[in-house]
């Protein structure tokens, strides 16, 4: 029997539940933009537990369609960007010579902007929206993929089961594909992980600032940005939103620990 | 030791070069015609050629590249569409808040870390080890979009100890810092904690055991202090997190810092002070960089091979 402890139930069942809120929320009967005027800023209680905002909208309902909004950018974020990063590092890897080196350089010069700084500059340029920000945040985010897939592939490219693919003639493609991409997944599978938590984060913080989604859609980013001007008379109006952001990319960042332990583990043995 | 520094340099250039390039190309992500973005569409013919020569956008795209590389080599960064001042005045107002910001919250991670990071290491597998780890796992985790508002809700408005936003006294800098300092303290505990459990192995501190040295000598002069160098490392491509991270948290308290400013240019429409603002904000964190790679090069010759 399998014992399930709770520092590994807790963030699968938090991650369980956004997922399905956020697959399934608009099967149920949510009106995140409904204004009941008789219900401003009233605080959570028994029959709403999560209260109202500024316009009398159901915090509960906006939370469900944000996480809709939240789980979509960074599925299609974090994909579009381990599939564009992972062929051009596995490209570099594999050629070598000049490209590896004008990749390696390009890299260099995408991490010199820290943090989400050019995701900001991007976005505020691009203007906001669901496609501009995912567009901007998959412009930072190729890059993570790309040095740990051409590090990865550089790291196995000598291999015999590779030289023996080489010497019968396969395809560079059919190499990278079936010979090596097999081979270095497991840590893309890791970054993966990380990469749906801090573009969960992004999201929201690029939404704060007001570069994001855009009201009356729901985001958490725009929740907690409304939220920060009725701190005083409603606190649950960040609190809400926070905590719930919170929770998902701490599930997300205490699973990939332990994939990260699990895989070193399995490495190393 | 010469070769490297003309290497390292030599690579810090063509990054500088690298971001240059991308700062130059965002003006011309603006969808449609930029100026018009920028002046709105009521405003007057003479008004937008104007402001189209002097953005040098009559130009072909290389000559603007060309124009723009010289301007930046004078240090001029043009002129702010809204205020009429010189980008490199206004700069030079905003510079130095987020310095201090960026320096406080860096004292502040290294004040959290490193007695955490070392504590939970000594006490390893017990529930300090457990419970410091799960602090920095929820540092970690915590955006700072929320933390900031957070703190004002507990410090400012519940027990009122610190000012809510802006900067004036002592006391407004602690929230801001705080709220920028934590993400760092969480990912430098957990630096510190595994350096000091590497080092800790390491036949140098049995000697030092053996001969009998105080066993608080013993940990903070001979294990923290070369468990440090891979941890300094790490502190100098965090700072680029710090860096990052000021944009939102200057924004969160109102701090006129350069962070703020690159929002407030966004919102305007000021696309050169955004520009420049990019600019400034990357090329620190590239001369950061450097300066930590030369430096530990000089510390350690083993590095200077690759």
């Amino acid at each position: 029997m399998t014992r399930y402890p709770i520092d590994r139930l807790f963030p699968l069942t938090i991650l369980l539940l956004w997922t399905i809120l956020a697959l399934f929320g608009n099967w149920m009967d949510m009106a995140p933009d409904q204004i009941h005027l008789e219900k401003i800023l009233v605080p959570p209680n028994a029959q709403a537990w999560f209260g109202f905002d500024d316009l009398g909208r159901s915090l509960f309902d906006r939370l469900i369609t944000g996480a809709r909004t939240s789980f979509l950018v960074s599925l299609w974020v974090v994909s579009l960007s381990a599939i564009i990063g992972t062929l051009i590092g596995m490209l570099a890897g594999w050629k070598g010579g000049w490209l590896d080196l004008l990749i390696v350089r390009i890299i260099d010069i995408f991490l010199a902007f820290p943090g989400i700084l050019l995701a900001i500059a991007l976005a505020g340029m691009l203007g906001p929206g669901l496609n501009n920000i995912v567009i901007a945040l998959t412009v930072v985010g190729w890059v993570g993929f790309a040095r740990l897939a051409r590090a990865q592939t550089l790291s196995i490219k000598n291999r015999e089961h590779i030289q023996a693919a080489r010497a019968l003639g396969t395809s560079t493609q059919r190499i990278l594909i079936r010979h090596i991409l097999p081979l270095i997944v497991a840590p893309l599978i890791v970054e993966a992980t990380f990469g749906i938590a801090s573009m969960v984060i992004a999201e929201a913080g690029l939404s704060f600032l007001g570069l994001g989604i855009q009201p009356p859609t729901a985001s958490w980013g725009t929740m907690i940005r409304d939220g920060t001007r009725y701190m005083l008379v409603a606190p649950h109006m960040v609190i809400v939103p926070g905590l719930t952001l919170c929770l998902v990319v701490l599930s997300v960042n205490m699973l990939g620990d332990k994939l990260r332990d699990w895989m070193d583990i399995r490495i190393k043995s | 030791m010469l070769r490297y520094l003309f290497i390292r340099l030599g690579s810090a250039l063509l990054v500088t070069f690298g971001v240059i390039c991308i700062v130059f190309f965002l003006l011309h992500l603006i969808p449609g015609d930029p100026v018009e973005v920028m002046l709105g569409e009521s405003a007057q013919q003479t008004d937008r050629a104007a402001l189209r020569h002097e953005l040098g956008l009559d130009l072909p795209l290389l000559n603007q590249f060309q124009t723009y590389l010289t301007r930046l080599i004078h240090l001029d960064l043009g002129h702010s569409l809204r205020s009429k001042q010189s980008i490199v005045a206004i700069l030079s107002e905003r510079v130095p808040a987020t310095f201090q910001l960026a320096v406080v919250a860096l004292l502040f991670a290294v004040m959290i870390a490193l007695p955490l990071g070392l504590l939970s290491a000594l006490r390893r597998n017990t529930w300090v080890d457990h419970s410091a780890m799960g602090f920095a796992m929820i540092g970690v985790s915590i955006p700072n979009f929320w933390m900031g508002p957070l703190l004002i809700l507990i410090f400012s408005l519940w027990l009122g100890w610190f000012p809510v936003s802006g900067k004036a006294g002592f006391g407004s800098i602690v929230l801001p810092a705080l709220t920028l300092g934590t993400a760092l303290a969480a990912i430098l505990s957990r630096m510190v904690r595994s350096a000091v459990l590497e080092v800790l192995n390491e036949e140098f501190i049995r000697t030092a055991r053996a001969k009998g040295l105080n066993e608080w000598r013993v940990i903070l002069k001979h294990a923290l202090g070369n468990a440090l160098l891979p941890v300094v490392t790490i502190l100098g491509l965090q700072l680029g997190a710090l860096l990052g991270g000021a944009v939102i948290t200057e924004t969160i308290f109102a701090w006129p810092g350069i962070g703020q400013l690159t929002i407030e240019a966004i919102q305007q429409r000021d696309y050169p002070v955004v520009q420049a603002c990019v600019l400034i904000i990357s090329l620190t964190y590239v001369a950061i960089n450097t300066l930590t790679d030369i430096a530990y090069g000089l510390l350690d010759p083993r590095t200077r091979l690759t």
